[in-house]
């Protein structure tokens, strides 16, 4: 489903990411992992389209087809999904109003329709149910005053909107006390199919009590420096990444 | 409403100013200049009685008098005032009165405007008055208003008709010493609309004129009237457009409201004058005088203003609140893109016991333009119980264009409340990008992060216009965010 080979990117002349290979199969969950500043968010704004970091080397191929060249919309009707750490606030505009923009787009993508009014509605609820949002916040600008937790279930509701191919989730379990993490769990498990997959960003093995992933990847300095199993993110919950660093320093060396 | 959308969409990707077009009309033309032969040629062509010529040449005498006002936060060339031609009117073919007589080219240019002249056509429930350059070419649904006493039609036909309602009314909420583009106004207005509710009635309809500028190197000074007697009610719309040329045209109108005891009156307007090209070439000046006077107890002026055109903008449609308990608002939402300039907002003058004003004023910026709210609100010694609430906010994309707030108080009242709210906001390239990755482009998220911002004053608008107006202000900020 994704392949990304050797990617090297930088920030304003700074190198982020500094050559990662990585494949996410059709089905597969994989969870990033790694240090602050290792690079996991960049790499998940870089997948979903944000223009604000430069591509140096390698590609990205999703589905067959060259990713870097798509624009950030394109990406999300052909089926990538970015669960925002930090969701963007938009005043004046209600959720029932951005979701019908992204739903019929999507829909007008795939050659479809738009939704009538009632079907929207109606799968408004249904989702609402499945990750156990407030109906009110529906009615509500766009994040606009949403507590954290909100903000994060929200994310969840929107991902189930548009049931993505591939499910990117930066932190979503940041900031979570444990029944919205059981939430959010919940959620990405039961829109979970064989045919998609996802890229579960964390730092804490919690999430992966919930989110039971395939591989786990540590990310540290720009590089994927360790990739196994679910063990590993015990390990690392165990001891801490220093072991890691050290590891890696080696290699360097 | 989806297909309204795709309009839209359809309408966003091809961007340009779609009512700049213009009509090859057969033309009666004056020449150019300004001097007191060419107010008698107006007037002469008007057939008017000798009174409005006096009060014409009055206001011309007092108009030379007058200097250009320097107040405003507006960059205004110079404009020669000799070059410019006062009168242009669509020749008649024959004496205009039945649909079948007005110039086929005439029907057909409000066709594509989406005004036809033809009632059976028209949108139910509105009656329209079409104003080309100096003259009204149709006014439909006068005969079915006339049978609930509602006298609807233009300026000039009431000077003929009901000159004795036009004397008495004429000039008395804005004088022709006013300001200097109201005493021009007043010295060289050609036509208009007039409009006048009689007690008890609630007007049936929406009443509506099209102001459309289509000849070249003439100006529009249009005037309307509106008088709302007591106990009635009356929702009246205006729109206009311009073809678009390289060179500024000059549009200096009056609008004077007179509402009785217990009258109301709802004002809305979707201003989409051609606003000059990307570079700041061409374009309308528009400066335009808009006032209401709340003359009885318990009555009510509204203006609802979407302003997306012009090169220049002028405007400031007040409110006078003399009756006790009467009643002031504005909400208005005001785009500047490219090289536009803005200078609106509206004056709240509370005279009478518990008099009650809400301004609601939505600035954009985009591009190089300049946007400025001005407001004044005035309390006087007697308006005991006065209260007034404004909220100005402004909205910028990109970092070039500017944001303005002159509030003004002026309190002498001690029971008044006055409230003033105002926020600065910037559409944010993380707002952008969290839209695009839910597959909503760039251009639509913008569509629909402006719309969000300036939904409370939509909202204020009858249900055609406010689509119109959603569409407007999505068209006029294309291509602002690179």
């Amino acid at each position: 489903m994704l392949i990304i080979d050797n990617l090297k990117v930088a920030i304003n002349g700074k190198v982020i990411l500094k050559g990662i290979s990585l494949e996410v199969k059709a089905g597969e969950i994989h969870a990033l992992m790694g240090p602050n500043g290792s690079g996991k968010s960049t790499l998940a704004a870089i997948l979903a389209g944000r223009e604000f970091a430069e591509v140096l080397e390698g590609t990205v191929t999703y589905m067959g087809k060259n990713l870097l060249e798509m624009p950030a919309e394109e990406r999300s009707r052909e089926g990538i999904f970015l669960g925002f750490q930090y969701p963007i606030e938009i005043p004046g505009v209600s959720m029932v109003n951005f979701m019908k923009t992204a739903v019929n787009e999507h829909r007008k993508h795939k050659g479809l329709d738009p939704l009538s009014a009632s079907d929207f509605l109606k799968l408004m609820r249904e989702k609402k149910e499945l990750v156990e949002i407030d109906s009110k916040l529906a009615n509500r600008s766009v994040n606009e005053g949403f507590s954290g937790g909100e903000k994060k279930k929200n994310e969840i509701f929107q991902m189930a909107m548009l049931e993505p191919k591939l499910a990117i989730l930066d932190e979503t379990d940041s900031g979570l006390d444990i029944d919205a993490l059981r939430i959010v769990a919940n959620g990405v498990n039961k829109l979970k199919r064989p045919d998609t997959s996802a890229i579960v960003i964390t730092h804490y093995q919690r999430l992966l009590d919930y989110i039971v992933p395939d591989v786990v990847h540590v990310l540290y300095d720009g590089r994927i420096v360790k990739t196994s199993g679910r063990e590993l993110a015990l390990e690392l919950e165990e001891k801490g990444y220093d072991w890691i660093k050290k590891d890696a320093e080696k290699n360097e060396l | 409403m989806e297909k309204d959308q795709d309009k839209i969409i359809s309408e966003v990707t091809s961007g340009e100013y779609k009512y700049g077009f213009y009509s090859d009309i057969e033309m009666e033309r004056i020449p150019k200049g300004l001097n007191e032969d060419i107010i008698r040629i107006i007037s002469g062509k008007k057939g008017e009685p000798e009174w409005l010529l006096e009060f014409r040449l009055k206001a011309f005498r007092h108009w030379k008098t007058m200097k250009m006002p320097g107040w405003a936060n507006l960059k205004i060339p110079d404009i020669d005032y000799q070059d410019i031609i006062y009168y242009a009117a669509p020749k008649p073919k024959n004496a205009p009165g039945s649909i079948e007589e007005i110039d086929p080219e005439l029907k057909r240019t409000f066709d594509r405007l989406g005004i036809p002249l033809e009632e059976q056509k028209h949108l139910a429930g509105m009656a329209v008055d079409a104003v080309m350059d100096s003259v009204s070419v149709k006014t439909t649904f006068r005969e079915t208003l006339a049978e609930a006493g509602i006298i609807f039609c233009s300026f000039s036909d009431a000077v003929k008709e009901y000159p004795d309602l036009v004397k008495r009314y004429m000039g008395t909420v804005v004088p022709y010493t006013d300001n200097f583009f109201a005493a021009l106004n007043s010295a060289v207005f050609s036509d208009g609309s007039f409009c006048y509710i009689p007690k008890g009635v609630r007007c049936p309809m929406e009443l509506s004129t099209y102001f459309r500028i289509n000849a070249a190197n003439t100006g529009q000074f249009e005037r309307t009237l509106l008088v709302a007697d007591e106990e009635s009610y009356v929702s009246y719309l205006e729109g206009c457009t311009a073809p678009m040329r390289d060179e500024n045209q000059l549009h200096a109108a009056i609008v004077e409201i007179i509402a009785e005891n217990n009258a109301e009156v709802k004002y809305s307007t979707v201003q989409n004058w051609y606003p000059g090209d990307k570079n700041g070439k061409g374009g309308i000046f528009n400066f335009v005088t808009k006032r209401g006077l709340c003359r009885g107890e318990n009555s009510k002026i509204s203006w609802t203003q979407v302003e997306t055109g012009s090169a220049i903008t002028w405007k400031y449609p007040s409110c006078i609140l003399r009756g006790d308990n009467s009643v002031g608002e504005f909400y208005s939402v005001a785009v500047t893109n490219n090289h536009q300039q803005a200078d609106t907002g509206t004056k709240m003058i509370h005279i009478g016991k518990n008099t009650k004003s809400t301004i609601v004023s939505k600035g954009i910026s985009a591009g190089f333009s300049q946007n400025s709210y001005r407001g004044l609100v005035k309390v006087l010694k007697n308006a005991s119980g006065a209260r007034n609430f404004s909220q100005c906010d402004s909205l910028l994309l990109g970092d070039k264009c500017g944001a303005h707030t002159f509030p003004y108080l002026e309190v002498d009242n001690q029971t008044a409340i006055v409230e003033h709210e105002a926020t600065t906001s910037k559409i944010g390239e993380d707002q952008i990008f969290y839209c695009n990755q839910r597959g909503i482009s760039t251009e639509d998220a913008i569509g629909l992060i402006v719309n969000g911002y300036a939904k409370e004053v939509i909202n204020k608008l009858p249900m055609e216009f406010a689509v119109e107006a959603q569409k407007l202000l999505q068209i006029s900020l294309e291509g602002s965010v690179g």
